[in-house]
């Protein structure tokens, strides 16, 4: 069961989405959509193949820039803000297909990743100290990589990669975290014990995390909560009971219309 | 005067031409910058020196020695493209771009060598073709039918280039693959077999444009050092993989140049270069866009 | 891994330049000069290596070269200052200077447009110094002599002197670079050259980095072109011409990108090589180079292959179903423009 940590209300929601729309030519990505999300939730976003939910994401991410509306995180608005500003301001994404460096060793990507967080970036202080180091191995050790630290990036298996990924964001202590497809690419049998990991590890994080899935296996036993996308617009938001049996997201989502 | 720096230019812009031709369509087709480019026109150049000199020996009639150039040409083309293509390139096939800049650029020092080895390091003069034309007399000024001549192949050249690229079948084959290899080799073309003719083509373009400047220049090392400069600068201003770029590229510099040497002598190799940087700074992809340029 | 430390780095690097002191004292003049070409060369060489570890090849190195030689010679010339440790240093220092202002724009170029822009840089800076006619023309001029912490050197001298001092400029430059790539920004570098979206996702600042490469690139060109240029004794536009730059991006490629000391180690073979092929091979040994370059390419994967991914290995990011990557199959990869996203 996935930890629920609900924010008092009476704090800024950590990301507030507002009338957000997106076209590329006659395509609508995103149609005025609107989410708030708390402090320490866990929502999946589900919806087909050019729904809205990657673009929603890399509007989120600073990637895209919205058509319209706004977005703010914490109360700031960061809506013409780039990636790097962005996770400055505490979020950080992973990608469906790994965004990788394929020659360098696992320990040193998770030490360029929280270099990366730090702001400066000394030209003479080691980047390899011990202090250093064993943050690095204590995060992968929450993610179970400790045993592949030494390893080379394009000598892991996918289920790794993926688990390394996710590991790089979370260096920055971001307060939201967005996981594009976290468990896409790996095998059926593999799916559910990567989540409790990936789960596991964020249980002590006051993170509140944003995950596309499609597997709606997972997405109801690892969120409290589901937003349904479907030709640009949301199209159901609650629990995972409610937005499941919505008529709806029957309909375009999981196909099981009655 | 205008008119000395015209025609100047232009012949200057011809020999030029028909060498970035080559090189940009290499480029476009198998997307290598190919810094050996000049040292097939240094080749082109000895070959044409040799077999000029063998057509006098042979005392076949000196109008057989523009034949000959063009025979030079494309017995360069004949030895070298395959032997470079599928000998050397080919290994490399798939790696960055500029790693295959720096397999060329191996390959320009090993030619460099080559040259002396076969044709020593003493200078050839080969400049009886450039009489065989006389001279043409325009107003008060005479110039040399040659030189007009270059203008006239170096056209001949680019339409020719142009035609079978857009007009024949073979052509649009061409196009495909410039356009997506990878489509292309769906679609059933032999992309391999696309390759090595464009770089064929490439390497003989260069070559000809050695063999008919080898009259104007003394044939010597090092020829090829400052051609292969100035051609990139040409396709770097006109676009690379653009045919049109290469011909206007080459109007431009040698336009440029022609002016610098007549007017203002001390600006004549700083401006080209001033135009290539200029064009990278501001219009990386060049004057004719082909390709999308690198940038962040 | 073997932790990494300032301390132990400088330390190390103190005892090379002692060491290489010591047994310069006893080499026999013609070798000292060799060995001073070599680390002059191999300073610049190392700017190279320094920006190839952030994943762009310069190909007008020479133009840093050139401007760092002709400021040393300017310097000694007509301002009268012929102290090498002030001449030297300005060389890099102005060569930085002089590089500065292109930062920023050159921090945005990749691949090719990044080496054709270096390039058409040093050419221009050719044109024009082969067009001065105030700075010797093709010609260039000759440089006296400097002296050394005020000392002027005698004949007998000159040889270990000159040695001596690129020895102790270009170890306290190693030792700097070897602290900058063991360093946090060292490490970003090279986490940039294979994937830079992700840096930047992460928070990093890729185009300062690369800025930042770039000014030190050029500060290293810079002291090495000065070096030369007082070892030599002359300066001229040759120092900025393209295949001036080929030579030392020649030797970067076989020093592999990991190492400084590699990086000293592979100019001193190339100026042995040289010295000796132009004396008895003149006509063979730039086939010889180029033969050991396409084998160093093919063959030594982790100090050249790993210079360069094969792009294939790289998947487009944050598209997954949307914006198709359409892999070229061309024969040379080229970075494609960062994708788009299409809901």
């Amino acid at each position: 069961m996935s930890a629920v940590m609900k924010s008092s209300t009476a704090a800024a929601p950590v990301l507030s989405a507002s009338g957000l729309s997106k076209r590329f030519g006659a395509v609508v990505a995103a149609q005025d959509v609107s989410i708030d999300v708390a402090a320490g939730e866990r929502v999946s976003l589900i919806g087909g193949n050019g729904a809205g939910k990657t673009t929603f994401v890399n509007m989120v991410t600073g990637y895209l820039k919205p058509d319209a509306g706004r977005i703010t995180l914490g109360g700031q608005d960061v809506t013409a803000l780039g990636p790097r500003e962005i996770t400055r301001r505490g979020v950080a994404r992973s990608f469906q297909i790994p965004q990788l460096c394929a020659e360098m060793t696992v320990l040193d990507s998770v030490l360029v990743a929280a270099s990366c967080g730090e702001g400066a970036l000394s030209p003479w202080r080691p980047a390899r100290t011990s202090a250093r180091k064993d943050a690095a191995l204590a995060l992968l050790d929450r993610f179970a990589l400790g045993g592949h630290a030494r390893r080379r990036v394009s000598e892991l298996p996918g289920g790794v990669r993926k688990l390394l990924d996710i590991a790089m964001a979370l260096t920055g202590h971001p307060r939201l975290l967005l996981l594009d497809e976290p468990t896409s690419g790996v095998s059926a049998d593999e799916k559910l014990p990567m989540m409790d990991t990936i789960m596991a590890a964020l249980a002590g994080e006051p993170v509140a995390v944003l995950f596309v899935e499609h597997d709606m296996d997972v997405v109801d036993r690892y969120s409290d909560r589901v937003i349904a996308f479907w030709s640009g617009k949301v199209i159901a938001d609650g629990s995972p009971a409610e937005a499941l049996a919505d008529e709806q997201v029957r309909r375009y989502v999981t196909g099981t219309a009655r | 005067m205008l008119l000395t720096i015209l025609i100047d230019g232009v012949t200057y812009a011809s020999w030029l031409f028909i060498v970035a031709l080559g090189l940009t369509l290499v480029f476009g087709v198998l997307k290598i910058l190919n810094i050996a480019h000049g040292s097939f026109y240094a080749l082109g150049a000895y070959a044409a020196a040799s077999f000029v000199g063998w057509g006098a020996t042979l005392q076949i009639a000196p109008a057989f020695s523009l034949v000959a150039m063009l025979l030079a040409a494309v017995a360069v083309a004949a030895i070298m493209a395959p032997l470079t293509e599928r000998g050397l390139l080919r290994v490399f096939y798939g790696r960055d771009e500029v790693l295959l800049v720096l397999v060329t650029y191996a390959l320009f020092l090993i030619l460099e060598d080559v040259t002396k080895l076969v044709w020593g390091a003493n200078p050839y003069y080969v400049s009886e073709p450039y009489q065989l034309l006389g001279n043409v007399q325009v107003g008060a000024q005479s110039y040399v039918g040659y030189d007009l001549a270059l203008v006239a192949v170096a056209v001949a050249c680019g339409l020719a280039v142009w035609w079978g690229l857009n007009r024949t079948r073979s052509g649009k084959i061409v196009l495909a693959v410039i356009h997506s290899p990878e489509i292309a080799a769906s679609m059933g073309v032999n992309v391999s077999r696309v390759y090595t003719f464009a770089f064929m083509l490439g390497v003989f373009l260069a070559a000809l444009g050695g063999a008919l400047t080898a009259p104007m220049i003394s044939v010597q090392p090092g020829v090829s050092v400052g051609v292969i400069i100035v051609s990139f600068a040409v396709v770097i201003i006109g676009g690379l993989g653009s045919i049109e770029g290469a011909a206007i590229g080459a109007l431009i510099v040698g336009l440029a140049r022609a002016l610098a040497v007549h007017t203002f002598p001390a600006v004549e190799l700083f401006s080209i270069y001033v135009a290539m940087a200029v064009v990278l700074i501001f219009r990386p992809e060049g004057l004719f866009q082909r390709m999308q340029a690198r940038k962040i | 891994m073997r932790e990494t430390s300032v301390r132990r780095t400088v330390a190390a690097g103190v005892a090379t330049i002692a060491l290489l002191l010591a047994v310069g004292w006893m080499l026999p003049r013609w070798l000292q000069f060799l060995a001073t070409m070599a680390f002059a060369n191999g300073v610049v060489t190392l700017g190279i290596v320094l920006l190839m570890r952030g994943g762009v090849v310069s190909f007008g190195q020479g133009m840093v070269f050139a401007v760092g030689g002709y400021a040393a010679a300017l310097g000694s010339n007509r301002l009268g200052i012929t102290d090498a440790l002030l001449l030297v240093p300005a060389g890099g220092l102005i060569a930085a200077l002089v590089a500065a202002p292109f930062a920023p724009l050159l921090a945005r170029y990749r691949g090719i447009f990044f080496a054709m822009l270096t390039l058409a840089l040093s050419m221009v800076l050719y044109g024009v110094l082969v067009k001065s006619s105030t700075l010797g023309g093709s010609d260039g001029f000759n440089v006296a002599r400097p002296t050394i912490a005020g000392q002027a050197i005698s004949n007998a001298a000159s040889g270990f002197a000159m040695y001596a001092l690129a020895v102790v400029v270009t170890g306290v430059l190693a030792i700097a670079c070897a602290v900058y790539f063991a360093s946090v920004r060292g490490l970003v570098s090279l986490a940039v050259r294979e994937n830079e979206l992700r840096v930047e996702y992460l928070g990093g600042s890729v185009r300062r980095v690369m800025a930042g490469n770039f000014v030190a690139a050029a500060f290293l060109g810079g002291t090495g072109g000065a070096l030369a240029a007082l070892s030599l004794g002359h300066i001229e536009p040759e120092f900025s011409y393209w295949t001036r730059s080929g030579e030392f991006v020649f030797a970067a490629i076989l020093a592999g990108h990991h190492g400084v000391i590699a990086t000293f180690v592979a100019s001193l073979l190339l100026e042995i090589v040289r010295s000796f092929s132009n004396l008895y091979f003149p006509n063979t040994w730039q086939l010889a180079l180029g033969v050991f370059l396409l084998v160093v390419i093919r063959f030594l994967p982790r100090g050249i292959g790993s210079l360069w991914l094969d792009r294939r290995d790289r998947d487009a990011p944050a598209a997954g179903a949307q914006a198709e990557e359409l892999q070229s199959q061309a024969p040379a990869r080229n970075g494609t423009t960062l994708p788009g996203g299409a809901a």
